[in-house]
């Protein structure tokens, strides 16, 4: 018989997005954990110098390119399964139990994925150009933490950087454990560590980003 | 628990042949039993059918004992019904009580083509097991069982595995129509023992390639598969399938 190749395989393609699932979680605890410097109330001091570290260190550069591949990839091979996912059923049922037999985040990545990337989308126009504008074309130094203060003080932008982080917890909370299952890593003593270590994470992490954006908000941090 | 009799509401999927668009119709059914079996449900009606000169529903069942993976109906939004690891011939109707509307669909899926009201095609799983889903055996002199060691824990993984009826609950119950509780189940079972070893990569990649060109869809990892299994097949098959199907790949030389 004719082989499939790994790449097109169903099982092959779900291994990808599960590595790259991964890589993206990575790079969210470092993420998290500059943002958190915004907490110890220094006027940014110590934000802004770990900020100005990850936009010029050349490793950071680099990474952040494999970063934008690696979300890339991400989004390409999940839209893709979700619509030949979608056309595998083309008559519906007409009741369907889905909560008796799964969860309602595991069933809706498609759609969390999706307000993650408008949210993405909105972050990155916000944060990510103003940094690379202000450090490749108008040369400027620019200053992140004045940036997030402005930002995050319009009630607009917290209600889109709350739907985000919501969208962002649930679809770890089903990606954290997935991926490792897409992985083949499914082990008697250790699934029930990763099970708890995702969800502790998926509430940990969402949970620092918002606590961060309120306290802008509500002028807890000066 | 006591007996009792019931009136129930059936609203059933009736669909002349595979090229009829298809809808569901309701009926109604008296006295039914809490002894009987759902499928003894369904003969009551076929009976009150045939006596009203109806065309009676047709549906796949065969041993009724929940070992032969024909019953495949899909009640109230779940494959073979409200209650855990049982198959539809095996769902009693105390599971139901007097004036319930019950909504009974075929399987859905692009690789379960409908035959007629509740029977579907299932004879993708056929064409998977065949791409790879047997152990080549030279005929010759019978071997000693206890020639070949297997560690305890091996043989309880590779039957529990080999319990899979192939009804196809999995797929119905998938989001994503996917076969791949089935197909893990299948290549678990050989892919444990020693006598499984001889075909083990070109198994999963045959019977992987075959699920792919089928039309089922891929592994979310929602676990509906799990939660709806007559047979208890476990997520840890699906997770070895991935090992296995990405450790063949890697080391295949085609």
């Amino acid at each position: 018989m004719a082989k499939e190749s790994f790449f097109s395989s169903s099982i092959g393609r779900k291994l990808i997005v599960g590595l790259t699932g991964l890589f993206l979680i990575s790079f969210l605890v470092i993420h998290v954990g500059i943002n958190a410097l915004i907490l110890l109330n220094d006027n940014g001091e110590t934000f802004n110098a770990a900020a100005h570290f990850m936009s010029h260190f050349w490793l950071i550069r680099i990474l952040e390119i494999g970063l934008l591949v690696g979300i890339l990839i991400h989004i390409a091979l999940t839209i893709r399964l979700t619509i030949e996912n979608r056309s595998k059923r083309p008559v519906q049922y007409a009741v369907s139990a889905g909560n008796a037999n799964s969860k309602w985040y595991s069933r809706s990545m498609g759609v969390l994925g999706s307000l993650l990337l408008l949210f993405l989308v909105v972050h990155m126009s916000d944060f990510w150009w103003a940094t690379k504008k202000a450090l490749y074309i108008t040369k400027e130094a620019d200053n992140p933490y004045e940036q997030i203060i402005t930002t995050l003080s319009n009630p607009i932008f917290l209600v889109i950087y709350v739907i985000g982080v919501f969208s962002l917890g649930f679809h770890l909370l089903h990606g954290f454990p997935s991926a490792f299952q897409s992985l083949g890593l499914n082990h008697k003593k250790y699934t029930p560590i990763i099970k708890a270590v995702g969800t502790a994470f998926s509430i940990v992490v969402p949970g620092l980003f918002a606590i961060i954006a309120l306290a802008v908000f509500f002028g807890l941090v000066q | 628990m006591e007996h009792y009799n019931m009136n129930l509401t059936l609203k059933v999927w009736r669909q002349k042949n595979s090229n009829d668009k298809g809808g569901l119709e309701t009926y109604q059914v008296k006295n039914i039993s809490s002894e009987m079996s759902f499928l003894e449900m369904f003969d009551v009606l076929n009976e009150q059918l045939i006596s009203e000169d109806k065309d009676p529903i047709a549906f796949d069942h065969d041993c009724r004992e929940g070992i032969c993976g024909m019953c495949s109906m899909y009640i109230n939004g779940r494959p073979h019904g409200p209650w855990h690891a049982t198959t539809t011939c095996q769902l009693h109707m105390r599971a139901f009580k007097d004036g319930d509307t019950i909504v009974v669909e075929p399987w859905r899926a692009k690789a379960f083509p409908v035959i007629k009201d509740l029977v579907v095609d299932r004879a993708a799983f056929d064409r998977i097991i065949q791409a790879g889903g047997y152990v080549s055996v030279n005929t010759g002199v019978t071997v000693d069982a206890n020639a070949t060691p297997i560690p305890k824990s091996d043989a309880d993984k590779s039957f529990a595995a080999a319990a899979c009826i192939g009804c196809g609950a999995c797929v119905a119950a998938c989001k994503n129509s996917s076969a791949m509780l089935f197909v893990s189940a299948k290549v678990s079972q050989f892919a444990l023992l020693p006598q499984g070893q001889a075909e083990r990569e070109s198994r999963v990649l045959d019977m992987v390639a075959q699920m792919d060109k089928e039309g089922f869809g891929s592994c979310t990892n929602t676990g509906a598969c799990e939660a709806e299994c007559p047979k208890e097949i476990s997520l840890e098959n699906i997770a070895r399938l991935n090992r296995e199907f990405a450790a063949a790949s890697l080391s295949s030389e085609e």
